[in-house]
């Protein structure tokens, strides 16, 4: 045992800090904090994952004037469609990496084994995922609308209309990437398994955003919308938090 | 029963057809070391898992100071920690951000205590390296560091000498029983002897389906 001590450094550092008593232990929202930190670091460390879906978004956006006709009036007409179907498929295309990395390396479970609520530190995951790609795209999306012939004076509508429908997709998607976890290849069916859920946001995001377009009133929908992400956030993370451990199992 | 310590009853459970746990029970009084061993495929590590609740049991019951853990598992999870075969690191962070992230969101942390326990392990050197350059052994050394950090009563371990050296390995004898001197429990799953004094060890045989 002589050479331990040489190994084990100093000892002393650690037992002065048990001298006092058990640990602090972290707080709910200092557990939320790190879990989003950690999130938001890691997405900047490998930055490709970051822009795939914004990628994406700018291709659909750009490429559909070239297929449809350069034609603004027509642009106009189906610039909502053509926003928010691109973003509900960006926003897909990034979910399977909500959860995959974390549950490969044990990082799910030390989660649940933190003692914190999973539930809460699922839905810090998922503000995370939404600050990586939800509102990015509703920064975007202004930008692809102008270039469909939106007016200007439409952008701020946008800009609100898709940053609260990309808050229901990430919820909504965050149930589907949790179930989806112990799949191999679970692209597809995580497709099929939120698509169906996304649609109501499909719809109305599409409405509000094609009665910003037009100028008219936009509140009726946008609520419809944010009733969807309110109801996401109390619901979603609960169910994403039961998926998570039934695929630990 | 009033009863310190860690139990299991009677767990059985299956995974399809097998048995994998048939009936084990065992008790380990604060400052003991439970040794499970068994040869591969004998359920070591869905004990270890079963008993912290990431399996369900179907059958039986874990105790923690003679009271069922399902009645307050999150209560009993800030209370243990659990190192599986690979420990959980993020390969594009370094070591010490690893453990401020991992520990973090358990218990409140300093700067200190964080270079004070990576120098604990020998990891000072490379602690800011990110984690994929590093060995499996430094990687396992990083998760001691995490181990001795939480502080909690009850450390549940799955092959904690594996890929580490002989340094090492008298490195996680002497954790264990720092660990058991302060009353603490200690579970490891492991096919070698471990390293720590025979008197503070039970020994729990698990037999292959």
């Amino acid at each position: 045992m002589t050479n331990v001590t040489a190994v084990t450094g100093e000892p002393a550092a650690l037992a002065g800090e048990e001298g006092r008593g058990p640990p602090a232990p972290a707080s709910m929202l200092d557990a939320a904090r790190l879990v989003l930190l950690r999130d938001l670091k890691l997405a900047f460390r490998r930055r490709g994952q970051l822009v795939q879906p914004l990628a994406f978004f700018a291709m659909v956006t750009t490429l559909f004037p070239l297929a449809v006709s350069p034609e603004l009036s027509r642009l106009r007409e189906v610039a909502p469609g053509v926003l928010w179907v691109a973003a509900l498929l960006a926003s897909l295309l990034a979910l399977e990496f909500l959860f995959r990395d974390d549950a490969h390396d044990g990082t799910l479970e030390q989660y649940s084994l933190s003692g914190q609520p999973l539930t809460w530190l699922m839905l810090a995951k998922t503000v995370t995922h939404w600050l990586l790609t939800g509102a990015p795209l509703a920064l975007m999306a202004p930008l692809a609308a102008l270039s469909l012939g939106a007016p200007g004076a439409s952008v701020p509508g946008i800009v609100i209309c898709v940053a609260v429908g990309t808050v229901a997709l990430s919820l909504i998607g965050s149930i589907g990437a949790a179930l989806t976890l112990g799949i191999r290849r679970s692209g597809v069916l995580l497709a099929l398994l939120t698509l169906p859920l996304s649609l109501p946001v499909l719809i109305f995001g599409a409405r509000a955003t094609e009665l910003a377009i037009r100028g008219s009133a936009y509140g009726a929908p946008l609520e419809l919308l944010a009733a969807m992400a309110i109801l996401g956030i109390t619901l979603a993370p609960l169910a994403a938090a039961a998926g998570v451990r039934i695929s630990l199992e | 029963m009033a009863y310190e310590g860690l139990g299991a009853e009677d767990l059985h459970l299956w995974r399809g057809e097998r048995h994998v746990l048939d009936g084990v029970a065992f008790t380990l009084p604060p400052g003991f070391c439970l040794h499970v061993a068994g040869a591969n495929g004998s359920g070591k590590t869905t004990l270890l898992r079963a008993v912290c609740g990431l399996l369900y049991a179907e059958t039986g019951r874990i105790l923690w100071n003679g009271r069922d853990v399902s009645e307050d598992l999150p209560a009993f999870h800030s209370g243990l920690m659990y190192i599986g075969h690979e420990p959980p690191l993020k390969s594009d962070l370094s070591a010490l951000e690893n453990l401020r992230y991992w520990l973090g969101v358990r218990r409140r942390l300093t700067h200190s205590l964080l270079e004070g326990a990576l120098q604990r392990v020998g990891a000072s050197a490379w602690s800011d390296r990110p984690v994929r350059t590093l060995s499996a052994g430094q990687k396992r050394r990083v998760a001691l560091a995490a181990l001795s950090l939480a502080l909690v009563p009850l450390w549940l371990l799955d092959e904690p000498t594996t890929n580490l050296d002989t340094a090492g390995q008298q490195l996680v004898g002497t954790l264990i029983e720092e660990q058991l001197a302060r009353g603490g429990l200690v579970l490891a799953a492991t096919h070698q002897e471990l390293p720590v004094a025979r008197e503070r060890v039970k020994r729990l045989e698990l037999a292959v389906d």
